[in-house]
């Protein structure tokens, strides 16, 4: 049931798309005004109505998250709006920045006052220079508008937003290595607990949410809680709204498409997508960014005993709708909702070594199981691509890959070990393929 | 001469100091400051002056650029040059755009062409992927890339020196 949706997206392609005149025309911060004339635990429990999850990978509600913040506390709160995007294959909190600020602006708004806090710091990766650009311009205009400073649209409630930049690592996307990143350390993650809901920024209660989430903060208000939650078609998973999704790679017509929660991956890859280029039958799919187990278009959908999934039951992955729960049940996660492509011309190997070489590359280094672990994968991999690899060290990659799982501070090693894994259960023929005839029935290419 | 910051620089300074309630935090915005001031990279005498304006050692602040790429503890060409090959970008051909540029360039990913005019690597997912193949010229992304186009980016590269 392919339900396209432009709440967030409606003024996307028009030149002003980024400023206060024409997001106030199209009814911009009637929200914000409604939110800050309720208490602060009501907006909460709007928030929580909405059933907005995590838009940034973990899929955690927000309106929950939110509650766990201190009612009264001494020590000042923050609200921090992770846009560290850089997720391979993840394109979406780039688009609302550029062209869509000021509803990130209004839930940053909205987000404060739910959560008690003066200050926003919307943390930014410093490549991403147009879309601070835009930030700081909605900022100042909102700012001029009396929508933020000492009396944000009339509430004796300082609020403040500020832009702060990143320096190239995608680790800083991990909250508690983005909070180290915003006190000016390296960013390496924290172990938890303590939580950033008790001791987060400068070791105050602080809240880190995903840039489509604050932003669909400011539609759940506008629209009321639970009249957002029901736009999704997995209301009943309590998985609401609508949301962004990305498509890339081997499709005819990559982008970002917006859509009620629920849409199937035959919809946004064949639908919105446009298909696989040159009409070749698709290889497999990674649905919500490089940290999410591959897909392949034969897997079936079985979950037993969950009534839930009984329509599903017995069809392929690509007709269950996504959302954080179904996509979990299905052996991958939802993750950020945008799908990486391959069609069946692209080599699942050379496709699987160059993800590798992401992780080995983006991680930090704290943990031993994690530093070690990637290097070795990237190693064995570019053995195996150079035909000199053995079977035994097949069977490494798996024992290497498990024992980093579950043995490090943050979940970067899971979102390396689970997709290296799915990729050599799932084509394990083509690996052998390469580690016995050098990879010559492989079209040994990643384009078309 | 040791070094400082323009007035300018120093108001922005300010502005950032203003925006966190310790000085640590200003630690990264300082230093891309900074970086910008000295050439596009942060020398030991550059580290030292962050360190000394924001009360912070040298280690940390040391620490602090080598954790992350974008800060340049060496010097690099006056012009830097990223191709994205993450897979959404290697999909769509970023392998020959990469040594489309490293042809022209004369020069492998990873080096600064001898007149130190640009500094050419391979980056870390951009987060353009619906717009792959990739990338990323000093502050500009250039999306959808063809050999021709990348032809033209670097025409305009090399020729404004």
């Amino acid at each position: 049931m392919l339900k396209q949706t432009d709440y967030i997206s409606k003024n996307y392609d028009k030149p002003d798309s980024f400023k206060l005149a024409l997001y106030e025309a199209s009814g911009g911060y009637r929200a914000a005004r409604k939110a800050l004339a309720m208490p602060r635990e009501a907006v909460v429990e709007e928030v929580k109505k909405a059933h907005i999850r995590g838009r940034g990978g973990a899929g955690f509600d927000c309106g929950t998250k939110w509650s766990f913040m201190p009612k009264e506390s001494k020590k000042p709160h923050y609200l921090v709006v992770n846009a560290d995007e850089g997720e391979p294959g993840t394109i979406k909190d780039r688009t609302i920045m550029e062209r869509n600020p000021h509803l990130l602006i209004e839930g940053c708004i909205i987000g404060c006052h739910a959560i008690g806090a003066n200050v926003c710091y919307i943390y930014v990766r410093h490549e991403l220079h147009l879309a601070k650009e835009r930030l700081w311009g909605a900022i100042a205009e909102a700012k001029a508008k009396g929508y933020l400073g000492e009396r944000p649209l009339g509430k004796a409630f300082p609020i403040e937003i500020y832009v702060h930049t990143g320096a190239g690592a995608y680790i800083c996307g991990e909250e508690t290595a983005l909070l180290n990143s915003l006190e000016g350390k390296r960013g390496e993650p924290r172990l938890k607990p303590p939580f950033p809901a008790q001791a987060g920024a400068f070791g105050c209660p602080t809240s880190v949410n995903n840039v489509e989430t604050v932003a669909a903060v400011t539609l759940a208000l506008e629209l009321g809680g639970d009249a957002f939650s029901r736009l999704s078609a997995l209301h009943e998973f309590n998985d609401g709204g609508v949301r962004l999704y990305g498509v890339s790679g081997h499709v005819k017509r990559p982008g970002v498409y917006e859509a009620a929660v629920g849409l199937t991956l035959r919809e946004l890859i064949y639908d919105l997508g446009g298909g696989i280029l040159g009409d070749r039958p698709m290889l497999g799919v990674i649905p919500g960014g490089s940290s999410c187990p591959i897909l392949l278009p034969d897997e079936l959908v079985h979950v037993p005993g969950d009534a839930r999934f009984a329509p599903y039951e017995g069809k392929s992955v690509l007709d269950l709708p996504m959302g954080v729960d179904t996509m979990r049940n299905v052996g991958t996660m939802l993750g950020t909702c945008c799908a990486i492509v391959l069609s069946d011309e692209a080599d699942p190997v050379l496709a699987c070594r160059n993800l590798m070489a992401f992780y080995k590359h983006e991680s930090c280094g704290q943990c031993t199981p994690c530093r070690e672990g990637c290097g070795w994968l990237d190693g064995i991999l570019d053995k195996i691509v150079a035909g000199k690899a053995s079977l035994e060290e097949l069977d490494l990659i798996s024992e290497v890959a498990s024992n980093v799982s579950g043995n490090t501070i943050c979940a970067f090693g899971d979102g390396m070990a689970g997709p290296m894994l799915a990729f050599v259960r799932k084509f394990r023929g083509a690996f052998e393929d390469y580690i016995l005839n050098g990879g010559q029935h492989q079209t040994r290419r990643l384009a078309l | 001469m040791a070094f400082s910051l323009d007035a300018e620089r120093e108001q922005e300074l300010s502005r950032i100091l203003a925006r966190y309630p310790n000085k640590q935090a200003a630690c990264i915005p300082m230093l891309h400051l900074c970086q910008s001031a000295n050439g596009n990279w942060l020398s030991d005498e550059v580290i030292g002056f962050v360190a000394e304006r924001l009360d912070l050692s040298t280690a940390h602040v040391k620490g602090v650029v080598t954790f992350y790429s974008l800060l340049n503890d060496k010097p690099t060409g006056q012009h830097q040059l990223w191709v994205c090959r993450t897979l959404s970008c290697a999909l769509r051909g970023s392998g020959d755009i990469l040594s489309h540029c490293e042809k022209r360039l004369k020069i492998h990913a990873g080096e600064t062409t001898a007149d130190g005019n640009v500094t050419l690597q391979t980056a870390e997912c951009l987060a353009a992927c619906a717009g792959a193949p990739m990338l990323q010229v000093d502050q500009t992304y250039h999306e959808n890339l063809t050999l021709e186009a990348v032809d033209a980016i670097l025409d305009r590269l090399t020729q404004r020196g």
